[in-house]
């Protein structure tokens, strides 16, 4: 699904160059929940913008669903976004004025799906995170475990090849965490690909496949066995 | 172009600008004051426009006044300082010489230039008015209102030199009970007993008239006061297509020569020219009206630049909302059409808004003024071309300001975006 081969990236911080990712190869299968992880600073995130086509590679490759993803200009990028991948933001980015349904359908907008259609994926994706009656509340009605959820519906809406959650349960206390992990756990039970940036060991092992990173080099990538987050969750 | 008929963009746009309703508030404010400037505006001006035309509408609008004083100039054996006498026949000169005159008639008058006003009395009430000798055709210079039941000279009053006057709408009251109908009494002129025909209400006959004096046939002036064949002024109107200054330099020209004045001699013969007068009044109600055009524009064109302002402003505040959307799969023209369209959308509301409450302002002073007549100001209208030239304009300037928050809105990363807090 996911196929990354020798990607560098390096920043200009005025004067110096900061050379984030150095050669990072990795693939990831179709329905795999792989969790990246790696202290502040160890290029995780830049990783991930690379991924979600928010930011760029200086040099590699990156292949999507057999797509090689080079050379976008910003329309196409939005496009590929639109139509590939579903984004879990760690601050959620809900757009305030809107209600929890309108959240959920704005991907589907530039779908260019109907509005009735809209409606009815909106609240069937809301359903699953089990927030049915939450539908018309504004996000700052909402505690954080709920914004989130709202969050993962939405990036479930545009029905994406790949979801990409950068620090999904940065702003949560465990027991919304393990929630919101329950959830991420149950999409990729139905076959949808996954990768978690995180820097918490227990979200970590809540995936199936742990990829270390240091100083923008890849040191581990392992194979492990799932816990499930269901466990800890009433 | 697609955009802009989907109706998803719409509710989009609806959604955005109904969700922040001070800013959309604040917003149009704007813009709705500088189209109802604009409106009122141009509407008073139009207003003031009509009222001078009004104020003009009694009297024809080329007319002239010609005089003779003494001269200043020795010329053909004559000293200097001779006065120069007017004759009634010079009337028929002029006519024949300035194919331009439509009408002409010699006026004579007493208690206007000098001279004492005559003495009327009715019963034990008595006062001192000027008085007019005219031709009939003086009606057709200057429509005459008269009051119900009475009549201006005619033909006949002129043929017979008859004993009738025309009074003014002062004379009547000062002359008269309130509940005496005037027409067919007598009053005591001179010493002389008119029958009153018509009263006059004041209107602007000669540019000296008033409403408190008594009009006589010229003739029965000629008799009354031995004033022979001479006549104190001539008043002339001109065809409408005529240049009335030109028509004023031939009738002073020909004078000159019937009268053995010098041409040069400036004082001589002395003129009035309300064409030219009524020419520059309608010439300063056009610059009103360009003016409150200029005002008005700038005032539009302050408000949209307040527009793109406040959208500047509000895409900094939206800049995550912004990065959400384009995360989200929202394309860069798809983001600039939304903040492009906002601002088109919110200068429209707010030129109609304004449209309608700058005609509201205007019907409110036109009832309010409606009864004052006096007040040179009637129907103040706004031409249907220059509001939707005003509504094209705004709609031009709300795209051309709407792009400049529009293009910075996609100039920003989506990342950077997503990362500002």
């Amino acid at each position: 699904m996911i196929e990354i081969r020798d990607l560098h990236k390096s920043y200009q911080m005025g004067s110096n160059s900061l050379h984030v990712l150095k050669g990072i190869n990795f693939k990831a299968e179709e329905g795999e929940l792989v969790a990246i992880m790696g202290s502040s600073g160890s290029g995780k995130s830049t990783l991930l913008n690379i991924l979600g086509m928010l930011d760029e590679a200086d040099t590699g490759d990156y292949i999507l669903d057999g797509v090689k993803i080079e050379k976008l200009s910003e329309t196409k990028a939005a496009r590929y976004r639109n139509k590939f991948l579903g984004f879990v933001f760690q601050s959620f980015n809900l757009i305030n004025y809107k209600t929890a349904m309108e959240n959920v359908a704005l991907p589907l907008y530039y779908q260019k799906v109907s509005r009735k259609d809209r409606e009815t994926k909106a609240l069937k994706y809301l359903e699953q995170v089990g927030l049915k009656e939450w539908a018309n509340h504004l996000p700052s009605e909402l505690s954080g475990g709920q914004k989130q959820r709202v969050a993962i519906a939405r990036a479930m809406a545009a029905e994406p090849k790949v979801l990409l959650a950068d620090e999904p349960t940065g702003a949560l206390d465990s027991t919304t965490s393990y929630e919101v992990m329950d959830l991420i756990q149950q999409i990729n039970d139905q076959g949808n690909t996954i990768l978690v940036v995180t820097h918490e060991e227990d979200i970590a092992h809540m995936c199936k496949r742990i990829i270390h990173l240091r100083d923008g080099v890849i040191v581990e990538d392992k194979k492990i066995d799932q816990v499930r987050a269901s466990e800890y969750v009433q | 172009m697609r955009l802009l008929f989907d109706k998803n963009t719409w509710q989009e746009i609806f959604g955005s600008i109904g969700k922040n309703k001070t800013r959309t508030i604040i917003t149009v404010i704007g813009v709705l004051w500088g189209i109802f400037i604009y409106i009122a505006l141009a509407g008073a001006a139009k207003g003031l426009d009509n009222g001078f035309e009004r104020n003009f509408e009694t009297v024809a609008k080329n007319s002239l006044w010609a005089w003779t004083n003494r001269t200043s100039i020795p010329y053909g054996g004559f000293k200097i300082g001779r006065a120069v006498p007017l004759k009634v026949g010079d009337a028929e000169v002029l006519r024949n010489r300035i194919p331009e005159i439509e009408y002409i008639a010699p006026v004579n008058t007493k208690g206007v230039f000098g001279g004492e006003a005559a003495l009327t009395v009715r019963g034990l009430k008595s006062n001192s008015y000027p008085v007019y000798g005219y031709f009939p055709e003086i009606a057709k210079m200057a429509t005459q209102k008269i009051y119900d039941g009475g009549r201006f000279i005619n033909e006949e009053d002129m043929e017979y030199s008859r004993k009738v006057c025309v009074i003014g709408e002062r004379v009547e009251q000062e002359m008269f009970e309130e509940d005496e109908n005037p027409i067919g009494a007598y009053i005591r002129v001179e010493n002389v007993y008119f029958q009153v025909v018509g009263v006059h209400k004041f209107s602007q006959t000669t540019p000296f008239g008033t409403d408190g004096d008594i009009f006589i046939p010229f003739n029965t002036f000629k008799k009354l006061y031995n004033t022979g064949e001479s006549a104190q002024f001539f008043t002339i109107a001109a065809y409408d297509d005529a240049d009335v200054v030109q028509v004023e330099k031939d009738v002073k020209r020909v004078l000159k020569s019937i009268h053995r004045v010098h041409p040069d001699d400036e004082r001589a013969i002395g003129s009035f020219n309300l064409g030219e007068i009524f020419g520059r009044i309608m010439g300063f109600a056009q610059g009103i009206t360009f003016l409150s055009l200029i005002v008005g524009l700038a005032t539009i064109l302050a408000g949209v630049i307040g527009i793109g302002n406040i959208l500047l402003i509000s895409v900094k505040e939206r800049t995550k909302e912004l990065g959400i959307r384009r995360a989200l799969g929202a394309t860069p023209g798809e983001v600039r059409t939304l903040i492009i369209l906002e601002s088109v959308f919110l200068t429209m509301l707010a030129g109609v808004i304004g449209i309608i409450l700058g005609a509201g302002v205007l019907s409110i002073i036109n009832m309010m003024t409606a009864s004052n007549t006096d007040f040179p100001y009637t129907n103040p209208t706004v031409p249907i071309p220059l509001v939707i030239g005003a509504l094209l304009v705004m709609v031009i300037l709300g795209t051309l300001i709407g792009l400049i928050p529009a293009q910075r809105a996609v100039s920003i990363k989506p990342i950077d975006a997503l990362r500002e807090e």
